[in-house]
């Protein structure tokens, strides 16, 4: 063995898998879920968790495109058609965005690096529980948003509830307080969890792992929850001081009463605009690990990744305002902001080079896993360059708040991170379950919505240069955007297929699938090592590595990889 | 087949040949695979896009190309600043565009797996010092560049002086109608712009002064500017300058609540001449016409004045738009149906069917009433 992994049975192996085999009703196993601590078991629930809450944003989707597939079209009413956008991309951002990318750090950073469980596993079950209490109150708003003022239900004031449209005095009922306190409660789920995540691989790494010798996936999850701590704070702050103005009458946002509105919007875009990176991050860390393995290669300039990934974390700090532009700053505010912004491209860029670097000279294998990675890789390139186009403060001054805006994001959080997830779910399903996703169905699902994303999302970005704004319930007839429309509604409906292929292919392959074994995908990092699905302490013994690449010192005696590190 | 807890992976190491044989044959079908959905599904991609293509030749023939508020269409001078750095950078983004995404369909294509393969793991390339820095130092010299355009084209916009002929115009925003003041020439109207155009050696652009009277909006005419922001208890400023006389089109974009969508904005440049007569006309007391003089009562004793003002009557109220000169306009409910007497009759009976949500309630008057309101408001030329 090299001495690189070592591994070995140990006695209770057998005991324990007969323990495992009494009898034991339904109720048991609910229970069982319920009060688990088990890091493996949390980060599935998130995982479904999350993938619940994408499923009814997209049919939150879908009613909006309903509605605006024709010109004067009377499918919703206003007041439905706002609210649906404001759950649309509060739940995306809070209830599937932020679970998703906890669920897989939940589940792969013990793993990876050798480790048993995260650090505070309780801790771990409260963070999770509290984001389902979170979404869960956010959703009772449909029903409980009416209040004793008898106005609205679910909010309808935007993702970002810019004040004083939140105030009382144009936000009655309850509904804005629904916002706030789900989101808030979220976020302090968020936190005990990005803390939980950052202890566990400072201290609990297996014998030999050095920063260093990390996986990539490990080293961005780590930077991206050192961001989860620093940004979610701004946001919980503005949040107590928004529900003190809704309810002991304090004026930190009530403009009629002299308070500011510009100031909601600085502690939320400093809260915002890293949210963005601290979705992206672990996407970028999912390519990190799914690019090298089915390019065959290790990762191109491992260090360069880690250090352009910290910048992009540094940076994306202080580029907030750049959802500001229009708000009337200063010519040397919009200036710094633009630069700032555009800076954030170089390492961005940097990124983007390492993983062409990676595939170039490899043997490329397109399981669907690959599929998805190359897509989001030619999608973020648009994302990325779309953002160079609304960092030049100028042009922004046309395209924010307009169509254009919709279509970037949508590259970058559908086009890059939903893409990136469906990679992860079909490399890491096989680890979880011990059985491999359906590669036929996974080749229609990602067709199907690669062409509906690219229906819907290419085709938005014309609207939005034909001056449509964002957010609107209606348009007149007679300016050019009806027919974007109608294609970017069109495009719903094969995304709405794929999709539906994708949960059928999970539920389907639970039951059918072929056994994964360990390493179905002859990849290198530790939680191939390990049995699938791993047991519940993931390692008999725990492991030693010697390098980046431990089950490629293995597979390769002769040619180790710590030979070059 | 589960496997059982705690059985560690030596065996499927040790014999790590055997699974990567198996990795590849199953990568194989994947590639088989791949072609024919991926055919099957551009297929279907092509024929919805040729159905497109043909309705959007349909929809292209009703559309008026002069309202279309196209960014790059501009008509006034900070609209075509933007848009000469919009074709700057967007000129920039194509070429990396071209350039990237030719390197990667070029190693999609060059490095895919073929079938007659060996098993061999190419060569392992873990970096390389020269290459980094390369692709460092190229997209940092393209963002001097483009950070020394934009910021150029921040100042020539943002900071432009005011000339001494250039017209004031206050633009108030209220959820969800535009109020209009020209406080030098003691103008007070709703919704439609109305700005000379600048034409000739003379510059005559028009100064704005956004504030709003409730929540943030946001003024866009994408063909005369880019949009600046109407925030409470902040007053900003932006500027125009027309060069060809005309009806531009343009809305609030920023959500202001319910009806954000229905708060629709009207910029003309008239010639000069034109202007000053537009400007004579609205300094007048509103026409007094002995025929209305009966809706004109109806007017002056409901609840129409507390939010409704008509110069040269009792009525003064400030939270509605001003209807001293109410038929030059030719839109109602900041764009929610066109202007006319019957539109008149039709909004007063119920705003709520034409705006859900508006403001404004249904006045309840009877027929009789309805009609002589409505004629009188329609003598407000």
């Amino acid at each position: 063995m090299n001495g690189t992994l070592t591994t070995g049975d140990i006695g209770g192996a057998t005991a324990l898998g007969s323990i495992a085999a009494t009898e034991k009703t339904v109720f048991d196993h609910i229970h069982s879920w319920l009060v688990t601590v088990d890091h493996k078991r949390l980060g599935l629930m998130y995982i479904i968790y999350a993938l619940v809450f994408f499923v009814v944003a997209g049919l939150e989707a879908t009613l909006i495109r309903i509605q605006l597939a024709a010109p004067n079209n009377h499918f919703l009413s206003p007041q439905v058609f706002n609210q649906l956008f404001t759950m649309h991309g509060t739940t995306m951002v809070f209830l599937v965005g932020m679970p998703m990318i906890f669920g897989f750090a939940n589940y792969l950073v013990p793993l990876m690096i050798g480790a048993r469980d995260l650090a505070f596993p309780r801790l771990n079950a409260f963070g999770f529980w509290l984001s389902v209490f979170g979404g869960l109150l956010l959703y009772f708003s449909f029903i409980g948003g009416e209040g004793m003022a008898g106005a609205g239900s679910a909010p309808d004031v935007g993702w970002f509830a810019y004040a004083p449209l939140t105030g009382k005095a144009f936000s009655k009922g309850h509904s804005t307080d629904y916002w706030i306190l789900g989101i808030m409660i979220g976020g302090f789920g968020s936190i005990s969890t990005a803390a939980n995540i950052i202890t566990t691989i400072f201290c609990m790494r297996c014998r030999g792992m050095t920063l260093a010798k990390m996986p990539l996936l490990a080293w961005l999850n780590l930077i991206m929850c050192g961001m989860v701590l620093i940004v979610v704070s701004p946001l919980t702050a503005a949040q107590i001081m928004l529900l003190l103005d809704r309810f002991v009458g304090s004026h930190f946002f009530d403009t009629q009463a002299g308070g500011s509105a510009t100031l909601w919007m600085h502690f939320f875009w400093i809260f915002g605009h890293p949210e963005v990176y601290v979705l992206m991050i672990p996407a970028f860390a999912f390519a990190s690990e799914i690019i090298p393995v089915f390019s065959r290669k290790a990762i191109f300039g491992y260090p360069v990744m880690v250090g352009a990934t910290l910048a992009i974390g540094f940076v994306s700090l202080s580029v907030w305002a750049h959802h500001m532009f229009t708000i009337g700053m200063t010519s040397t505010g919009n200036t710094f902001f633009a630069i700032s912004t555009m800076m954030v491209g170089i390492p961005t860029g940097i990124k983007i080079f390492n993983w062409l670097g990676t595939m170039w000279g490899g043997k490329l294998r397109f399981d669907t896993p690959m599929l998805f990675s190359t897509a989001f890789l030619f999608q973020f390139l648009i994302a990325g360059l779309t953002g160079i186009m609304l960092a030049a403060a100028p042009f922004n001054w046309q395209l924010n708040d307009s169509y254009f805006v919709i279509a970037h994001f949508h590259f970058v959080l559908v086009g890059a991170l939903i893409f990136m997830i469906f990679a992860a779910v079909y490399y890491w399903f096989p680890k979880a379950t011990g059985r491999l996703l359906s590669e036929r169905l996974g080749k229609w699902h990602f067709w199907l919505f690669l062409i509906g994303f690219h229906m819907t999302f290419d085709t938005m970005h014309i609207p939005g240069i034909l001056g449509m704004p964002r957010r609107i319930y209606t348009y007149e007839a007679g300016r050019g955007w009806g027919i974007w429309n109608l294609v970017c509604t069109i495009g719903v409906a094969f995304q709405i297929i794929g999709t539906l292929i994708f949960v059928i292919n999970i539920l389907l392959s639970l039951r059918k699938g072929r056994p994964a074994g360990n390493d179905p995908w002859d990849a290198w990092t530790l939680e191939w090592s390990t049995s699938s699905p791993p047991p519940e302490y993931n390692f008999a013994e725990v492991p030693t590595v010697k390098s980046r690449r431990p089950l490629w010192d293995i597979k390769h005696p002769s040619d180790p990889d710590w030979k070059y590190e | 087949m589960k496997s059982v807890p705690g059985t560690l992976p030596k065996l499927d190491l040790i014999s790590c040949p055997k699974s990567r044989e198996a990795g590849t044959t199953y990568s194989r079908t994947g590639a088989r695979l791949t072609r024919s959905v991926g055919r099957a599904s551009l297929l279907i991609y092509w024929l919805v896009s040729l159905i497109l293509v043909q309705q959007g030749a349909f929809a292209a023939e009703k559309t008026d190309s002069a309202l279309v508020p196209s960014i790059f269409a501009p008509e006034s001078a900070p609209a075509h600043d933007i848009s000469h750095l919009a074709g700057f950078v967007l000129v920039i983004t194509a070429a990396i565009f071209i350039v990237v995404a030719g390197l990667l369909v070029y190693a999609v294509v060059r490095f895919r797996r073929r079938a007659n393969d060996d098993e061999i793991e190419p060569a392992q390339v873990y970096g390389s010092g020269p290459v980094e820095t390369a692709w460092t130092t190229v997209p940092f010299l393209i963002v001097v560049v483009l950070t020394l355009t934009t910021a150029r084209v921040i100042q020539q916009v943002q900071d432009a002086r005011k000339p001494a002929a250039a017209l004031d115009v206050q633009v108030i925003g209220h959820q969800w109608w535009w109020e209009i003041r020209y406080p030098k020439l003691g103008i007070v109207t709703a919704n439609e712009l109305h700005v000379p155009v600048s034409q000739g050696r003379e510059r005559l652009p028009t100064f704005l002064d956004l504030r709003s009277a409730d929540v943030v909006h946001s003024f866009w005419v994408p063909r005369l500017a880019g949009k600046t922001d109407l925030i409470p208890n902040k007053v900003n400023s932006m500027w125009i300058e027309p060069e060809r006389t005309g009806l531009f089109l343009g809305q609030c974009a920023k959500y202001c609540g319910t009806q954000h969508a229905k708060m629709l904005l009207r910029v003309y440049v008239d010639t000069p001449e034109d202007f000053d007569r537009w400007v004579k006309e609205q300094k007048q007391l509103a026409e007094n016409d002995p025929a209305a003089a009966a809706g004109r009562l109806v007017f002056e004793r409901t609840a129409c004045i507390n939010c409704h003002a008509v110069n040269g009557t009792v009525g003064n109220g400030r939270f509605g738009p001003d209807l001293t000169h109410l038929m030059s306009r030719a839109t109602l409910g900041s764009g929610a149906l066109t202007n006319s007497l019957e539109g008149l009759r039709a909004w007063i009976k119920s705003p709520e069917q034409f705006k859900p949500g508006v403001l404004m309630p249904a006045m309840n008057l009877n027929d009789a009433d309805l009609d002589k309101l409505a004629a009188y408001l329609a003598t407000l030329k």
